[in-house]
């Protein structure tokens, strides 16, 4: 379970976080959406602890990421914006060095590195060197190094962004299998559609502000509106940096 | 598998499988030095040997005049040329090393018993031609003697009266100490080697990893960042000590293709002068791994970094530059500072003077005093929030 007390950042003058609040419950997929630059990233980077806020609150499963932020990183599972990986290294290679990273055991490693290859249907490029990988070779591999330790609490920053039709629908296959393994699945978008289709929860960011933390169904009765898409727009104001 | 030995195999490895970091720390760092040092020598020791033991050619002007002269020369293994029109125009265009002119009235002179004006006309600034001119000077100075001797004889007198101070000279230059002075450029090689060893490897483990966006899902590993940068730095190390021990190898090799026998110099580059560089090398091989880890962390990119790193390559040059352009006397303090230590130090071994235990702790001590801060600042340059986000 992730908390998130009044989360604030600013860049120099620019306020990228002012005061966002939520709770992604274990179990359930909670979605944030938001326009381009609302603060999902900047949320989200407070979250792993790559960045301090200046002021509230992060909690994994109970712990303070301000008091323990090594004890929250392992508990998290990331796929953060930038996917880098190892171009000179196998895909398999990639996941294991983030297994050693994790202080696993090598067979521990090994046994999770081939239930997720065969979980994100990456058999066949498991032996390739990750360098000339499409972009939806590049995301799996990505997700299953940020899942080799069998993260209680799975954080995805944008994880259909770049994907074809195919590559997008296996990865919410894939976001739906992790959510009924119970765990906690916090996953960021711009697209109205996806967050609709996914989430059992959906928390709209806008101007680095929560303007909505509902259920969907909650969302359309509390804007009067029919559809989702609907509702997102009158409740951000506008449908600028939204994506259908 | 602990974090830092993770992260020390997987750059190693990661590293093994790039040809351009592998050239550069295996063939071009180590080897550059000293292909480039035997071939220098070799050009240079075979055009001294030349000149020294090889019948001269040099233009004479009034040969005629001075029968005896020219013989004596010719003797010496200087043969006189026919005369030029314009001697100082010959010497300027370098046609002529160096042009002997007669004066005209040699023959009345000499017929009188007085001295005689002999012109050497040559070019000081073209040090290819002072072998030359020093030989022909001499040749004419020991003429001179031996005909100021014989006149003096011829009148009864003993030839020391005109002479009543003479030079014996008394160097002190062994011929290993003549050697240093030859190669006072030789530990710039082997800092450039470390330079060369680590640089690439520095630059892909922090620029490039910046670059490639890997830095961000790197640190979201629970590992302090501490341990990521040790391994890191590990890795960097470990490419430029196998440079330093291919270097230091390879130039112990030199003396095979160098006929040093021939210049009266001795170089011992061998097993004793190669483990005592590496240690004196140790400090700078941290300092220089994580300098350049610091300078590649602030770029945003591998070819900025890549750029930096070419202007602070150019800062080891400047004790050895330093060193062969104003001879200083070695202070104990000097010892202390990194690079110049380092070069005092490798220049004492080559001059076959050793070095004592207290200039080998001073060195050490500074050296890793020196890196120890360098580390310490690369190690606060990654605990900073910028240096994960990369867009």
């Amino acid at each position: 379970m992730i908390e998130v007390k009044d989360l604030r950042k600013t860049f120099g003058d620019v306020h990228a976080v002012s005061g966002v609040s939520f709770t992604a419950r274990d179990g359930e997929i909670t979605g944030l959406l938001g326009p381009n630059g609302a603060g999902k990233t900047t949320t989200l980077r407070m979250l792993y602890t790559l960045m301090k806020p200046d002021a509230g609150q992060v909690l994994v499963d109970g712990i303070d990421a301000a008091v323990d932020p090594i004890a929250v990183r392992r508990s998290l599972g990331v796929l953060p914006d930038a996917r880098g990986l190892y171009k000179r290294l196998t895909a398999a290679e990639n996941i294991t060095y983030f297994g050693r990273l994790q202080g696993m055991q090598e067979n521990d490693i090994a046994r999770r590195r081939e239930a997720l290859i065969d979980a994100l249907e990456m058999r066949d490029i498991a032996a390739r060197r990750t360098e000339g990988f499409s972009q939806g070779q590049r995301v799996k591999t990505a997700i299953a190094r940020a899942l080799v330790h069998d993260p209680r609490n799975v954080l995805l920053d944008e994880p259909t962004n770049g994907l074809d039709v195919m590559a997008t629908r296996a990865m919410r296959r894939f976001m739906h299998q992790l959510k009924d393994e119970g765990r906690c699945v916090l996953f960021s978008s711009h697209i109205m559609q996806e967050v609709a289709a996914l989430c059992d929860r959906i928390v709209v960011i806008a101007h680095g502000r929560v303007v909505a933390d509902e259920a969907p169904a909650a969302l359309l009765e509390q804007t009067g509106q029919t559809s989702l898409e609907e509702a997102f727009v009158k409740i951000i104001g506008t449908d600028e940096g939204l994506a259908a | 598998m602990n974090a830092f030995t993770a992260v020390y195999w997987k750059e190693v490895r990661e590293n093994l499988r790039d040809r351009r970091t592998l050239i550069n720390a295996l063939i071009t760092g180590p080897l550059l030095g000293p292909v480039l040092f035997i071939m220098l020598m070799n050009v240079m020791v075979n055009r001294e040997l030349a000149r020294a033991d090889q019948p001269i050619h040099v233009p004479v002007i009034g040969a005629e005049l001075a029968p005896n002269f020219m013989s004596a020369l010719k003797g010496a293994g200087i043969d006189a040329d026919p005369a030029v029109a314009d001697p100082e125009r010959a010497v300027h265009d370098m046609r002529a090393d160096v042009v002997i002119r007669i004066a005209p009235d040699f023959v009345k002179a000499w017929e009188k018993g007085q001295s005689v004006q002999v012109e050497l006309v040559y070019d000081s600034s073209r040090r290819d031609a002072n072998t030359a001119v020093a030989r022909v000077r001499s040749v004419v100075e020991s003429y001179a003697r031996r005909e100021g001797a014989m006149r003096l004889i011829a009148r009864g007198l003993s030839p020391s009266t005109a002479w009543p101070v003479s030079v014996a000279e008394r160097d002190q230059a062994t011929s290993q100490s003549r050697s240093a002075l030859m190669f006072s450029f030789l530990p710039y090689f082997f800092v450039l080697t470390v330079f060369m060893g680590g640089m690439y490897l520095a630059i892909d483990l922090t620029a490039g990893e910046r670059e490639r966006q890997s830095l961000e899902p790197l640190f979201v590993n629970p590992v302090a960042r501490w341990k990521i940068l040790a391994g890191k730095l590990a890795a960097i190390c470990t490419f430029s000590v196998i440079s330093l021990l291919l270097s230091v190898s390879a130039f112990a090799t030199a003396p095979w293709f160098i006929p040093t026998e021939k210049l009266g110099i001795a170089l011992d580059l061998g097993l004793h002068f190669g483990a005592q560089v590496v240690l004196l090398m140790l400090p700078l091989i941290v300092l220089l791994a994580a300098l350049q880890s610091l300078v590649s962390a602030f770029a945003k990119s591998y070819r900025e970094a890549q750029t930096y790193l070419s202007i602070l390559m150019i800062i080891p040059i400047l004790p050895s530059a330093l060193l062969s352009v104003i001879p200083i006397k070695p202070e104990p303090w000097m010892y202390a500072v990194p690079l110049l230590g380092q070069n005092l130090g490798i220049v004492q071994l080559l001059r076959g003077d050793g070095i004592t235990g207290q200039e080998l702790v001073l060195c050490l001590a500074g050296g890793f005093a020196a890196a120890a801060l360098a580390v310490w600042a690369t190690a606060l340059m990654y605990r900073s929030e910028r240096l994960a986000i990369s867009a």
